[in-house]
């Protein structure tokens, strides 16, 4: 175990604050620790979840009946768009990240992130990105309605909207390079004496090998989206055929960023259940060997997967069988991770706080996310299923129920730690009951919609698939007014709440959880040991 | 907002159950589809019965408040190995259907009848190249009415799924179809064939359909085209194979009657403008809307445009080529060259002469629309 001098460091500490800190906004914006800024990431990130939600409750809105009530077809399309745009670059990936700023450190016994100013950089890009996107709705022609997938050469007729985005992808992207780097560096170099590779905690590993994916992949969106500039504004062909181009050539390039992107979106999460699951089993990890092989068998193959998301394009049939064959295999390290999980819970002592009832419902959700992952990888089954809501109900499972959930449980599980005060167990049950019943009402139909032929992004449908989209319509507004309780319960127990002890958790291991509650400015000043 | 929810929740109960699978399948490779996700759900649910029955169990037997105590173990190298290599052979046994079930899909070899279909903004075009029937051509245009999508008039119960021209096969033979576009991607796909295709402008791929039961199926676009993306369906009349023999002839017949006499013949106004309201409100009202104010910002006015009140040769050229957008380029004018030289003109001649509008040349005839072809 570690051992650290508490009272030199809190002493230290106060110190330090009240000699070298500015306060108020100053603060905020100087910042280099890495607390602070992993509130800030965190704070971005819900404010665009909240924006992000409201664009999706324009969107169910118009689909709760057949007809189109609200907005003009073209308006639809810029909702669904930006929904997911903003959902993806303004919502999870930065929580993810700020959970990244939060816990590293803590957890390798380092003072503070390798690069601290950098990482001051690395999250104040992100407002000025998202007021691009944000403000592109109000510019001539609206904010760009090609989906968030931006496929040529329909990305070429879209109006200066697509231009605002496309820069504020660029400046998303340089923020997650700068943050990834950092990350790694950190890992690599900062670890306390005695934590070998082996010995880190396993939202440490994730966060390393989701650094490397992004490091990987965010240049690769970077050139598809710089290609459809120049395809846009300075004559170029590259999707174009006329010119000697090709519009599927965009989807090659976009999917090769967008395939591992999901998983950087879904790894650390992974990490965050691989911390809960044993807390409240008080039982450690099952197969942390096995775990850590599973998060790079993942990274690995997301690699060799991303045509599977252009089954109906015309690829020859070798091709397809390719990449059929390559994205089933990551049902293997994906069902090792469940299983693992489950294990870890088997014959311990469990107990089911608010981050366990979301770490245990993410593992139920998260894998029927993961069955509809793997009907779509047979591709015959994909000619059927792709463009239509049985896809948006797969992704919405791994990305809410996935992703969010495995958030909403990080929450709840370090914000004592971070706070110093117990969040309300009533109020945090409620989030996660009314969340898991809601998303479910919400996406559990869309299946069926899919499969009985209602196609994405489509403002209208025909009378039969009308009772279905009631019904998700109404588990929607119900699932976006149960995170006003989230943020009810966020908000009351920052500002106050019964004082949380260092370990908080009975059954919580970690360097993270020898420092008081909140920790100190430098949480460790000096490495402690760890044997 | 509740009275509505309810009458339509009434009038969608008498029209259709809620479904819970694909469609009910008319060709071979739709069957095997079917068959393969039935098989594909049965494996997912043993799994998911086999582990979250574990997983409850334990949530229910292994509690701290049952009095449960911990055990310590964390690590087995056996159960590593069998719960890697156990998924591993069923994903193999899921391969091995798929992968026959993928090469029939993808056998366009030694077709009947050869149909190309070119995705538009916002519209489908055919062409019979190959086999009875060969020469045929039509444009499909969805056929519900604006007003019921507005819900100024009740929807019908082929609501958004149904067209001008369908087109018309026999039943039994191998059908082709190749796909294009003229504009961006767009997606031709029959759920109850089997059968989905993205159609790349600038590019031609193919798939096959060989449907077993006479009936009329109905599609949609599935690849986000722009504003209309969900109001371009497509629609498959099955016959007997007499009936297709009937069909084509008759649409022989109609085609090269139509293009040389319609374009060669002048109309009179009152046909002009008949048609040309029919043409603009399956076409042109889409952006201009029925009463051509258009949207701000958006799509122009053609009430009081310089273009529709100005000479007609401009208007002509404009409808036949297109231009790039007057506010942005999201609001380009598409090219309507697809149309024949009677729509066009019609249309024309409408324009110039409906709401307030009284242009100078206020006819415009389909042979002053071929001449300015190019």
């Amino acid at each position: 175990m570690a051992s650290t001098t508490h009272a030199e460091d809190a002493a230290h500490g106060h110190g330090h604050e009240h000699a070298h800190h500015p306060s108020g906004f100053l603060r905020w914006l100087t910042t280099t620790n890495h607390k602070d800024i992993g509130t800030l990431y965190l704070c971005f990130s819900f404010t665009m979840f909240m924006v992000g939600g409201v664009l999706a409750m324009g969107i169910r809105a118009e689909l709760f009946e057949p007809g189109l009530q609200l907005w003009h077809p073209e308006f639809f399309n810029q909702l669904t768009t930006m929904h997911g745009l903003i959902m993806v670059f303004g919502a999870i990936m930065p929580a993810f990240v700020g959970f990244a700023n939060w816990l590293v450190p803590m957890q390798v016994g380092a003072p503070d992130m390798a690069f601290a100013r950098l990482n001051n950089w690395s999250f104040w890009l992100l407002p000025p990105a998202a007021i691009l996107l944000v403000t592109s709705f109000f510019v001539p022609g609206g904010a760009t309605a090609a989906g968030w997938t931006l496929y040529a050469p329909l990305t070429v007729q879209m109006g200066p909207g697509m231009d605002l985005a496309i820069f504020a992808l660029h400046i998303m992207g340089a923020s997650s390079i700068m943050g990834s780097i950092n990350i790694i560096v950190t890992i690599l170099n900062m670890r306390a004496p005695g934590m070998t590779m082996m010995k880190m905690p396993l939202f440490v590993w994730s966060w390393l090998i989701t650094a490397y994916l992004l490091i990987a992949v965010m240049p690769v969106l970077a050139g598809a989206i710089t290609m459809t500039l120049t395809d846009r504004h300075f004559g170029t062909s590259f999707f174009n055929a006329a010119g000697g181009g090709d519009p599927v050539m965009f989807q090659h390039i976009f999917w090769f960023f967008g395939h591992p992107e999901v998983y950087i979106m879904i790894l650390p999460g992974f990490g965050i259940i691989s911390h809960v699951i044993p807390a409240f089993s008080r039982k450690p990890l099952f197969g942390y060997s096995s775990m850590v092989y599973a998060l790079a068998s993942i990274a690995i193959l997301s690699f060799i997967v991303w045509a599977h998301h252009m089954f109906v394009v015309g690829m020859p049939a070798a091709g397809i069988l390719f990449f059929m064959y390559a994205t089933i295999l990551i049902a293997v390290p994906t069902g090792v991770k469940v299983f693992n999980w489950i294990s870890t819970m088997w014959r311990g002592s469990l107990t089911f706080e608010t981050p366990m009832l979301f770490a245990i419902g993410f593992i139920f959700v998260f894998t029927m996310g993961g069955f509809t992952g793997l009907i779509l990888a047979i591709a015959p089954i994909d000619y059927q299923l792709q463009d239509t809501y049985y896809v948006v109900a797969h992704f919405h499972y791994v990305l809410v129920a996935g992703s969010l959930f495995s958030l909403f449980a990080g929450i709840y599980f370090w914000l004592p730690k971070w706070t110093g005060h117990m969040y309300s167990e009533t109020l945090g049950k409620w989030h996660f009951w009314l969340s898991m019943i809601f998303f479910n009402v919400t996406f559990f139909p869309m299946h069926f919609l899919g499969l009985a032929g209602m196609p994405r992004r489509i403002p209208d449908y025909n009378v039969q698939f009308a009772d279905w989209n009631m019904v998700a319509s109404i588990g929607a507004f119900g699932f976006g007014l149960s995170q006003l309780l989230f943020l009810a319960c966020v908000v009351k127990c920052v500002r106050g709440g019964p004082q949380a002890t260092a370990q908080v958790w009975e059954g919580a291991q970690g360097l993270e959880w020898t420092l008081p509650s909140p920790p100190p400015y430098h949480s460790f000043e000096t490495p402690p040991l760890v044997k | 907002m509740l009275l509505a929810a309810a009458a339509s929740m009434a009038a969608g109960a008498a029209l259709a159950e809620p479904r819970f699978n694909l469609q009910p399948p008319v060709t071979v490779v739709a069957d095997e589809i079917y068959n393969l996700h039935t098989d594909m759900l049965w494996v997912c649910f043993g799994i998911f019965v086999v582990v979250f029955s574990m997983m409850f169990y334990s949530i229910w037997k292994h509690r701290k408040s049952v009095g449960h105590v911990a055990a310590q173990f964390h690590e087995s190298t056996k159960v590593e190995v069998a719960w890697t290599i156990v998924p591993l052979v069923i994903l193999i046994g899921m391969a091995i259907p798929a992968t026959r079930v993928l090469l029939q899909l993808k056998d366009t070899s030694n077709p009947d009848i050869t149909i190309k279909a070119t995705g538009y903004q916002w519209k489908w075009g055919y062409e019979y190249l190959n086999g009875e029937g060969e020469g045929i051509s039509m444009l499909s245009n969805l056929a519900t009415s604006r007003d019921q999508i507005d819900r100024d008039a009740p929807k019908g119960e082929h609501y958004l799924l149904e067209v001008d021209n369908a087109i018309t096969v026999p039943i039994g033979k191998k059908v082709r179809i190749l796909t294009t576009a003229d504009d961006v991607i767009h997606s031709w796909w029959v759920p109850a064939f089997g059968v989905k295709q993205d159609a790349i402008p600038g590019f031609v791929r193919d798939t096959w359909f060989r449907a077993d039961k006479e009936g009329v199926y109905r599609g949609q676009c599935a690849e986000l085209c722009g504003k209309e993306h969900g109001f371009m369906p497509i629609v498959v009349n099955v016959v007997s194979a007499q009936q297709y023999s009937a069909w084509v002839a008759e649409q022989k017949k109609k085609t090269t009657a139509a293009n040389s006499a319609e374009t060669d013949k002048p109309m009179t106004k009152q046909d002009l403008m008949a048609r040309g309201e029919k043409v603009y409100g399956g076409v042109c009202a889409a952006c201009h809307q029925a009463d051509g104010r258009g949207i701000p910002h958006a799509f122009p006015p053609l009430e009081g445009s310089k273009v529709v009140l100005g000479p007609a040769a401009e208007q002509v050229k404009l409808v036949l080529y297109g231009r790039q957008g007057v506010y942005t380029p999201s609001s380009q004018m598409p090219s309507q060259s697809m149309l024949s030289d009677a729509d066009i003109a019609a249309a024309i001649t409408y324009t110039r002469n409906a709401w307030s509008n009284k242009a100078a040349d206020d006819i415009v005839q389909p042979v002053e629309v071929k001449a300015a072809r190019q």
